[in-house]
Order: structure tokens, then sequence, then C-alpha cells
């Protein structure tokens, strides 16, 4: 499909527009008031964020005696905590994907969405990943992702796997969700008990939606191996929708009862709306 | 051929094909239309589906019977079907093809071609031996032969410009041999040969007769009378009203041959005759070479005009008339009497008329002639014109052909003349003696009263016998003549009024001047006047109406083309055309001037064919066609079937099927004139301040913000309201809605048009004002420094722009709203002076008045290089566009830059109305009083 660099460069022009992204672990968000203010990359406690009356659980070499000799008091400087998150994502490479109506193909638009959160995500500090690649900051790894996004699955439908998720991490999930949603629901389940939140982004191509086909046809999956053939497609059109509904239904109802966020991105939008879409369900605690 | 109704068909056992209908129609309807094979991710949730109707999808019946209807139309197509087919006609033997081959048949003249092709392709199928003639263009002799040798003489087969000649087809009809049929195309015409003509074909054979019956329409030659030329046209067979529009046709100035004058002939319902009038000024007349009826092609729509439509110009020439109100003494008094009925006389200096370029200049009693003058009308006599003079008190006491013979004189002249019979001399006044055979007077007949008191004498002279006309009694020449160049120069040796002589007051002196060509004889000429003269051809018609010149014909002798005149009976020899004689010409036309026409009759017994009745029409294309059609209409129907007509590819489906069947629409014409008006309404229904579009996007963006900005400070500072401004285009926009046009310059602009130019100039003296913006800060010393600068200079060349000056102190651009005088006119630079038109150099300043009153009116133009309209620019928001200056001090400078745009467009608007402040004071005092 595309080269990993031409990947890449796109990834980059869409992401370069945002502030970077933060985030943060949920029992962090107890001790630290994060926002968009923050844009610390420094490890641990680098950062000055406050002087407080020292308490008797204070050491001595805590206090900070530049302060305190202004005053009667001692003062202890706190500093922030930052704790990097890792964030897993899941493109789904497989051969639906690669369908198109037009001009981009989802598993293009799925790709780019994906490397570009992994961009904001490791200018504001967090560490990325994918499944077969732990989550590393830098740039490197992005150039990593980038190469391994570019290849192609055979199978018709992919299905996420959460066996590689570390506990407390976050997750992105991005794929049609036209396979088996067993699976789908099984990884996600698994997630969840190890207390994984994330997002599942759904991407469609137009023509999914709409189902504008009529007359004899015969319908084949992208590797072929499925076949359906009707006389009127017209006549299908309500049932397929239905069906399509009931599965993001599903979905929907899936994401709520695991903790993660949903919804579905179709490639004629802009791809920033996806991409805001992700940054914010990211970002919620 | 089978024949169904008014179709026949070619080959008729194709329509057997339609049979095969039917089972066509079982077939299509058995097999549903192909599949279509799509990838589609979405099939996961298809699959499971079954179809609602489990009956495979069939054709629908509508589309079916579309292609049927195809198929149909097809299969008749080839089958060769034939709208009104053409039936055979029977006989046996040899048959005469005989055509009128007139003027009436050039009409129509390739379908009589095609018609005569046809007979002859069905006699030689029916085995018949043929023989063509045109009754206009006799052979010596007919032999028949076979259709297709018959055939070659077809292409050269034309038709004449006049009617067979009676006594010619009598001859030729009394050759005729053996017995055949005659198949005759009539040309619709009755002519004087046709009867006997019809019964020398009878006695060989049957006779059928082709006649088509269609209006002829002939022009009868022009008339000129009473100043206006009368075109009648007569027509034939007499039908209801019609209007055909007659044009006059001749050279123009630069000599190419246009329409002059057009004028319309209405023929009331049952008018045989009608005609129209041309009312022309003499020079236009005198142009016209011939009158065509418009779109007619035949030569009887064409009438040529010959001499006898011309009016000679003829220019009179008197010395100084000290003599005021003595009008039966004046020198030219008896030749404008004698010359105004027939020729149009031109008064003026000699230069004056020599431009003119008439036939015939009269020097009456002119002895100073200047010497440029004398060459011109040396020259002039020289290239072919007729010089008269005449005697008088002036000539004879002058020096004129005194001791040399003058150029413009044919004969020397003695001191003094000659006085006889009067009080104060001896002798009785003279006579004159006969015309001699040599002189052009020949045969006019002197009266006896013609008396002669006084002449100027001719010097002897060895040439002088053979330039004498006319003498008297006693042998002194009265009238002499001399050639010189083309032209000639002639001597009255009396004056031209009846002071010297009896001659004026006799019917002689006319005759005299119209023997010398100076008149022209309005009638038509006869016989005896044409007798032993020779003509030549110049011009001919041909049948169809076109007038070619030609070099190769012979002479024609005149009695006979007197004869072809009166008869109006052009023949072979002597074609209708222009004939040239030694001083005219004549014009043979193809009808008479009364001639009426009458259409051809047949007796009953003779069958006679129409040309429109049966005219055969092949279907084939027709139904071809519509089969293509048909299949168009299945393409797109079949796709909108099958759901592959969607979207964008439906878009580009029906555009190619459409392009495949249809031609494009022509655009709409009206949107430009809409556009345009809507420009002059909203140009004009406010003041409105408008921009020279540069081409320069960011240039004119800010232009228009400026004008913008120095509009909304008019609306809140003054009474002037202007509306939105305007960028306008120099080369297309309309220009004089605008009192004033900002132009800034780029140095990349290019310069206008030459038509874009005249309406600049034209704009600019009919009061425009445009302020030229070089936007360099720099121009205003005018140096060539800047490329705006050089390009301002380009393009300002050509404008028509006065003297312009740096401005003056007190010019009254400083003062219409704000007083400026102090503080420059910045824009957003401060830069040198701007220059207006310049002042008068008498301006002065007058006493007690603080200013000059320099120039009424507004300057036409202002330049310099401030760029004012960035510093007036506002955003949409209202607030400034760009910065101007540094801080208060850039504030004030863009303030004095505002005030200089409001007193720029009072002046604009106001004019001089605050230059004539200067008269207050005294208006003042006056109404003090």
């Amino acid at each position: 499909m595309s080269s990993p660099l031409i990947l890449r460069t796109e990834s980059e022009a869409l992401a370069a527009p945002l502030p970077a992204l933060l985030a943060e672990a949920e029992h962090l968000a107890a001790t630290v008031v994060v926002g968009d203010h923050g844009r610390r990359r420094a490890g641990l406690g680098d950062t000055f964020w406050q002087y407080r009356p020292a308490a008797n659980h204070d050491e001595m070499r805590s206090i900070d005696w530049r302060r305190s000799a202004r005053s009667d008091e001692t003062f202890v400087q706190d500093k922030e905590w930052q704790i990097a998150q890792s964030v897993t994502m899941w493109v789904d490479g497989s051969a639906a994907m690669s369908f198109t109506s037009h001009t981009e193909s989802k598993a293009h638009r799925a790709r780019v969405l994906a490397l570009a959160t992994a961009i904001l995500l490791n200018r504001g500090g967090e560490r990325v990943g994918l499944p077969g690649l732990p989550p590393k900051r830098g740039t490197a790894q992005i150039a990593q992702m980038a190469g391994r996004l570019s290849t192609d699955d055979n199978a018709d439908y992919g299905h996420p796997d959460a066996a590689e998720m570390a506990p407390h991490s976050r997750a992105l999930f991005v794929s049609d969700f036209m396979g088996d949603l067993s699976k789908t629901e099984a990884a996600l389940t698994a997630a969840a008990d190890r207390s994984v939140r994330g997002a599942l982004l759904q991407v469609l191509d137009p023509a999914e939606e709409t189902f504008p086909f009529d007359g004899r046809t015969i319908f084949e999956s992208m590797s072929g191996t499925l076949r359906h053939e009707t006389l009127k497609a017209g006549d299908l059109r309500e049932r397929y929708l239905a069906r399509l509904a009931e599965r993001k239904d599903r979905l929907t109802a899936l994401a709520r009862m695991t903790g993660w966020q949903f919804t579905t991105h179709h490639t004629d939008t802009a791809a920033t709306t996806g991409l805001m879409w992700i940054y914010h369900a990211l970002a919620r605690r | 051929m089978f024949t169904l109704g008014p179709i026949a068909f070619t080959t008729p056992w194709l329509l057997v094909a339609l049979a095969a209908l039917p089972i066509l129609w079982l077939i299509l309807r058995a097999v549903p239309p192909a599949p279509i094979r799509r990838r589609f991710p979405g099939v996961a949730l298809l699959l499971g589906l079954t179809d609602e109707t489990t009956q495979s999808d069939r054709t629908p019946w509508w589309l079916l019977l579309l292609r049927m209807l195809a198929v149909a139309a097809i299969i008749a197509g080839f089958a060769g079907p034939l709208m009104n087919p053409q039936t055979t006609r029977d006989g046996t033997g040899p048959l005469l093809i005989v055509a009128d081959g007139t003027w009436a048949d050039a009409r129509d003249w390739d379908a009589r071609r095609d018609h005569i092709a046809d007979l002859l392709g069905e006699a030689q199928r029916a085995g018949r031996s043929t023989a063509l003639v045109t009754l206009t263009n006799l052979p010596p002799d007919v032999t028949f032969q076979t259709g297709d040798v018959t055939a070659l003489a077809l292409p050269g087969l034309e038709p004449a410009p006049f009617r067979p000649a009676p006594e010619t087809v009598a001859e030729w009809t009394a050759t005729l041999e053996g017995p055949f049929d005659t198949y005759w195309l009539s040309d619709g015409l009755d002519h004087a040969s046709r009867a006997d003509t019809l019964a020398a074909f009878e006695a060989h054979g049957t006779v059928t007769v082709f006649q088509s019956p269609r209006q002829a329409i002939a022009l009868r030659p022009p008339v000129f009378a009473d100043g206006e030329i009368t075109v009648s046209a007569a027509r034939t067979p007499i039908g209801p009203g019609r209007e055909v529009e007659v044009a006059a046709i001749g050279l123009d100035p630069a000599g190419i041959e246009r329409q002059l004058a057009t004028a319309t002939i209405t023929f009331e319902p049952g008018d045989e005759v009608s005609e129209t009038t041309f009312a022309l000024p003499p020079e236009l007349r005198n142009r016209i070479t011939r009158f065509e009826v418009a779109g007619l092609r035949s030569a009887a729509a064409v009438t040529l005009a010959d001499d006898a439509l011309k009016r000679r110009e003829i220019a009179l020439l008197a010395a100084g008339n000290a003599r005021e109100g003595l009008q039966l003494l004046s020198p030219t008094h008896y030749l404008s009497e004698a010359l105004a009925p027939t020729a149009d006389l031109i008064d003026g200096t000699v230069t004056d008329i020599l431009l003119a370029n008439p036939d015939v200049v009269i020097l009456a009693d002119v002895a100073q002639i200047a010497s440029g003058e004398a060459e011109a009308l040396q020259q002039w006599v020289e290239g072919g014109g007729l010089l008269v003079r005449f005697a008088g008190p002036r000539v004879a006491a002058s020096d004129l052909g005194r001791v040399d013979e003058d150029p413009l004189m044919p004969v020397r002249l003695r001191a003094g003349g000659r006085s006889v019979g009067g009080a104060m001399s001896w002798g009785e006044p003279k006579a004159l003696a006969p015309f001699e055979e040599t002189s052009p007077f020949y045969g006019l007949t002197v009266p006896e009263d013609v008396e002669i008191t006084a002449q100027v004498m001719a010097q002897p002279d060895p040439t002088l016998a053979e330039r004498v006309i006319a003498q008297l009694t006693d042998g002194t020449p009265l009238v002499t003549r001399k050639s010189l160049g083309e032209g000639q120069i002639v001597l009255f040796h009396v004056t031209a009024n009846a002071e010297w002589s009896t001659l004026p007051l006799s019917g002689l002196y006319v005759q005299m001047l119209e023997r010398l060509a100076v008149s022209t004889r309005p009638v038509a000429p006869t016989v005896e006047d044409l007798e032993g003269t020779s003509w030549t051809p110049e011009d001919v018609l041909d049948a169809y109406g076109r007038l070619s010149p030609t070099d190769t014909m012979p002479g024609v002798d005149g009695a006979a083309l007197a004869e072809a005149l009166a008869a109006a009976q052009p023949t072979a020899e002597m074609p209708p055309g222009l004939y040239a004689g030694e001083d005219r010409r004549i014009a043979l036309n193809v009808i008479g001037p009364e001639e009426t026409l009458a259409p051809a009759t047949w007796p009953a017994r003779i069958t006679v064919e129409g040309m429109a009745t049966s005219q055969e029409l092949d279907l084939k294309g027709w139904l071809l066609g519509g089969a293509l059609a048909l299949l168009l209409i299945d393409i797109i129907a079949s796709l909108a079937l099958s759901g592959r007509l969607r979207g964008s590819r439906a878009a580009t489906t029906l555009i190619s099927v459409l392009a495949l069947g249809l031609a494009t629409l022509p655009d709409d014409a009206f949107a430009q004139d809409e556009t345009d008006d809507r420009l002059a309404i909203a140009a004009t229904s406010d003041v409105v301040l408008a921009h020279v579009l540069t081409g320069d996007p960011r240039v004119d963006e800010v232009a228009e913000a400026g004008l913008l900005g120095i509009s909304q400070v008019l609306f809140r500072r003054t009474s002037i309201e202007p509306a939105r401004p305007i960028g306008i285009d120099v080369e297309q926009d309309e220009l004089s809605f605008f009192p004033f046009l900002y132009w800034p310059i780029t140095a990349d602009q290019p310069t206008p048009s030459a038509d874009a130019y005249a309406r600049l100039n034209r704009y600019l003296r009919s009061g425009g004002m445009i302020l030229f913006d070089t936007r360099d800060a720099d121009t205003a010393g005018f140096g060539v420094s800047t490329p705006e600068g050089r390009r301002l200079q380009q393009i300002a060349a050509p404008l028509d722009i006065p003297p312009i000056a740096p401005i003056p102190q007190d010019h009254v651009l400083t003062r219409t709203f704000y007083l400026l005088q102090d503080t420059g006119f910045p824009g957003r630079w401060n830069g040198r002076d701007i220059w207006v038109e310049a002042a008068p150099v008498d301006a002065e300043l007058a006493e007690g008045m603080p200013f000059r009153n320099l120039n009424d009116g507004v300057t036409p133009v202002v330049i310099g290089g401030n760029d004012w309209a960035a510093a007036w620019a506002v955003n949409p928001n209202g607030t400034f566009m760009l910065p101007v200056g540094r801080g208060s001090a850039g504030e004030r400078q863009r303030e004095i830059a505002l005030r200089f745009g409001v007193n720029l467009i009072m002046h604009v608007l106001t004019g001089n109305y605050k230059s004539d402040q200067v008269h207050v004071p005294a208006l003042l005092e006056r109404l003090g009083q």
C-alpha cells in the first residue's frame, strides 16, 4: 500500500495543527491538574509545582530553605508528578479495509488517523505501540510504527488482540468492524478486565452506509472468499442498513459496558474530525 | 417496388425480417440482465438475506418495446423506403428533351438538370434513344443517342439570359425529322414562338410538358424622372400580395461594389406590375450600376443602369460677380438655365470643384486663374475632362493667350476683340454660318435670329483652321476647340449671357451644349441615332443575373443594338449587358420598360407535370437515425435499470450518450446584456467612485478598499453619499457613468487597446477625472526611476492630457472642502508634489484676492505616487487596512490623506465652484447697492 515515508509525512501534516495531547493515567488525575496548559515532557518531578507548608511527615532534606528563609514557616517544594502513559493501537489491515468507493480507502484513513494520534501522543510525552511493538517514546518508534502500519493483512476481516496490553494502559482500535463481532467483544472484555480503557473507531466507506446498489448483483468480499448473489440489490438495502445499525448498536453497548468510547468515521469526511474525536476520547479520564 | 400508400420500398423482401420480431421479444424477455460483480466488504452483513421475489428480474416491457421499435426501424430503413415514389413514364421510340433554357429557368436550373438526368436514366433503362436541346441554344441538327451519351452534354447545359428567338426556333423545328416523343421543360413564361413550336413537336409524336407553377419576377429598366429613379417589376403568374426587395448596387468611393440603397416593391394581390422609387443624392445616383431583386437568381432580376440614369456634373465658374442683383446679366444665368434640367451643377472655387471630379467645367469670362489652380485644371483636362470657356469683357481686356498659346485656351487671341453692329461700330451684327461636316455641331439648323455683336478674335495660326468648329458668316471663328491629353478645351468667342450675342437666347445654344456632351440626352437612342456606330460589350449578364466584364466579344452594330433595345430582345450575339460607344454607354436589359410577363398556357391535350408535387423522399436516413436515437435511449435505460447509472458515473454516461446524439446548445446571448445593464444601473443610481482594475489582485483589493474608505468618510463628513465603489475594466466597461476614476499603476499592467484609449479620451474630454497613482512616492518628479513611473508614462502617452504642472499653492483642490495649503497631499507615503492641469500662463493674482482664478473647470488628471488608496483602505469591519507612518504623526498623515480625498471628490463633483468664490466680495458689493 502506501510507503512508510509517505504515510508518516501525511500523518505529521495532519497532526501538526493540534496541540500536544496528554493522556494521563487515572490515578494521576487525583494529584495533577492537567489540561491544555500542560506541555511538560521532562521526567518525574522535574518541574516546580507549588510550595506548601512542611508537615510532620516531610523529610528535612525536602524542605526548600530558600523559600523558608523568607518567613517563619518552613516550606516544601512540590514537583509536578508526571507519569507517561502507554497507548497501544490496533489498526485493522485486513482486505476489507482496502475497499473504497471513491478515492481514499478505509485502510489509508485508518492508518493516517492512528499514526497522527501516535505522533500527538509522542509529542505529549506518551508511549505508543502496536501489537508486537511494545510502547516506546521517540520518533524512532513512530517510524517503526509507520513501517508496521504499511503492511497489509490477507485476511478478509481483522480482529483486535488484547493479549499484549499492559494493565491500566490505554488502547485505540481502528477498524470497520465488519467481521465477526464476538472476537472483538472478547478482546474488548479482556482488555477491560485489565483496566485498559480506550476508544473504538469504526471507519466506514460512504457506500457501506448507503448501499447504493441496484439490479442483479453478485457481492464478493474483498478477497473473494465470501459471496452473495441477489437479483434485486435494491431490495436488500433496507435490511442491510438495519443490520449495519444493529452492529453499531452492539458496538456502542459494548463500549458503554467496558467504559470505552465508540464512534463511526466516514472516509468522505475530513480526517481531522476523526482525529479530534480520538483526541477527546483518549483525553477522557 | 412494393408500394404501401405513399411509401414504397426498393427492397421489400427485407421486410420479411419483421416477422422475427415476436421471436426476438420472447428471447429478450426470457434472458435476465447479466449480473454485476461487485467487491463489497459489507457482504458479511448480507449473508443469509434472501430476495423477496424469487423470480428472475425480467426486462421491463417498455424497454423491450423500445428495442423492438429500434430493430423494426432498422429493418424498415434497410428495406429502402421512399416517400412519394416517382412513377415511371412509359413510351417507346426516340425521346427529345427540350428545355426552354431562358433566364426564367435559371432559378432552379440545378433541379431541372437533375430532372433531365432522371429522364435520361429512365429512357436508357427503357431502351429509348434521346436527344437534348435548349431552345435558346439550338444545335444545328438533332441526333438521338443513348441516355448516357446524351448525359455527357448535361453539365455544359446552361440557360441563356434571353428568350428564344421565334424565327430561329421556327427554322430549327423545320429541320426535325422522324417520329419522336417530346418532353418539354417549360420555363413557365409565354413566348411568342410557343404555339408554333408545340405544333411542330406534336407533328412528330406525343408531347409531355413539365412546368412548375412558380412566380417569375422581372425588373424593368430604371427610369429617371423628377429627381427620382423609378424601378418597376412585372410578375407572373399573378398571385397573392408579395414584397420584393430591390437593391441599387454600385461602386463606393473606394471602388468596391456594394449595395448603395434598397427599396421594397410591394405587389398588392392581383397586381401584375408594381414599382418603387429611389430618391438618392446625385453623387450616389451616378454610381449606380444596376438594380437587383435580392435573393433571386435570374437575369431578369437584374436591370442595368446606363448613362440615362447618370446626370453629368457640371461646374460653373464665373469671374467675380461684382454686379449684384442683375440676374439676367449674370455670366452664368443662361448656362444654369440651360443645364439645370439635365445636369447637376456645382459651384465653388477651382480646387473645390476639382475635388468633386465634375464631367465638365465651364469658365464664363474667367481670365485669371491662379497658377496652382491652372495646373490642377490642366491635369484634370488631360485626364479626360471637358473645359468649356466663354469669352467676355475680362477675357478681352486681359493678356490671356495673347503672346503664347495658353494651355487652357484653344487658340491665341488678338488684343481687344471686335464689336460689330453697335452704335459705335461699323457694319451689321454677324450671323452664324452653317456648320461644316467636321464640326460636332453638324446637322443643327442655325436659326435666323442669332446675331453676334461682339466677340474676341482668334490670332491667325497654322492650327486655327482645324480648331474651328463654328464660325460666323464672314469666316471668323466663333467656337474653337483643341484636345489636351484625353480631354478637350472649347472656347466660345462670345459671352455666356446675351451681352455680346443672342445665341444664349436661342434653342441652338442648348443643342450646341448637348452636342458638346455637356448635357446628355435622356431619351432612348433611336435607330437613326445609332446608325453606323459600333458598340463594344463591356459587361454582360448571364442567365443567373451575374454581371461579368468581357473583352472577348465582338462589337455590335449600332442599328442592331437600337433594334434590340426597342424590342427588348437580346440575342446570343447581343446578350444583355452594358455596351460602350464613343461617348456613352447603353444598357441592353432582359426585358423592356413596358413589357409584361404572361404565363405559358397549354392545350388540354398536353400532359403537364409539376415539379413540386412528386418530390421523392428517401426515408432510409430518417428511419436509421430514429433507430440510433432509440438505441441511445436504450443505453441509458438499460444502465439505469441495472443500477450502473449512479453518481458521477451517471453524469458521465449521460453526457457521453447525449454527445453522441445531440449537438451542444448555443450559449445564452442575453447574459452579457444583463450584466451590462446591472453595472449601468448600479453605477448610475448613486454617486459611485470607480477604480481601474490592474490585474494585480492585491492592488485591486487595496484600491477597492481605499475607495470604500474614502466613500465612508465622504458619507460621514459631507453631503456626498457614495455607494459602494466599483472596479472597472477599461477595455470593456462603460466609463461615462463614473465622475472619478482611481487608477493605480503597476509595473506590469497591460497597455489599454486603441479602442479603450478612444473611450478614455472621450471620458477625459467629457469631464471625467482620473487620479493616477504610481504608489511609489517618487514619480511625482516624473523621474523614470521606478518601473511604475515608466509604466505610467507609457500608459498615459496616448491619452488626451492637457499640459500639467505641479499643483500650485492656490489651486482650488486645496480648498474645495478642507484647507490644505500647507499640508501637502500625503497618502500612505508623504511624497513630493502632485501634478495637475497647468494653470494658464496669464493667470494673475487679482487684487485683494487670496488666490488666483485658475483653470475654469476640473483638471482631467491628477498624477502622484503617494498610494492614497492604501491610506484610505478600510477592512470590512471598518478598521484601517494598512498602517500609515508611526504613532500620532501617522494618524495625522492619514487624516490629511482622507482630507485630500474629500477635497478631490468635492473638486470632481463641484468643479470650479470654490474657484468662483473669488467673486463673492464683488457680488456682495453689488447686492449692497
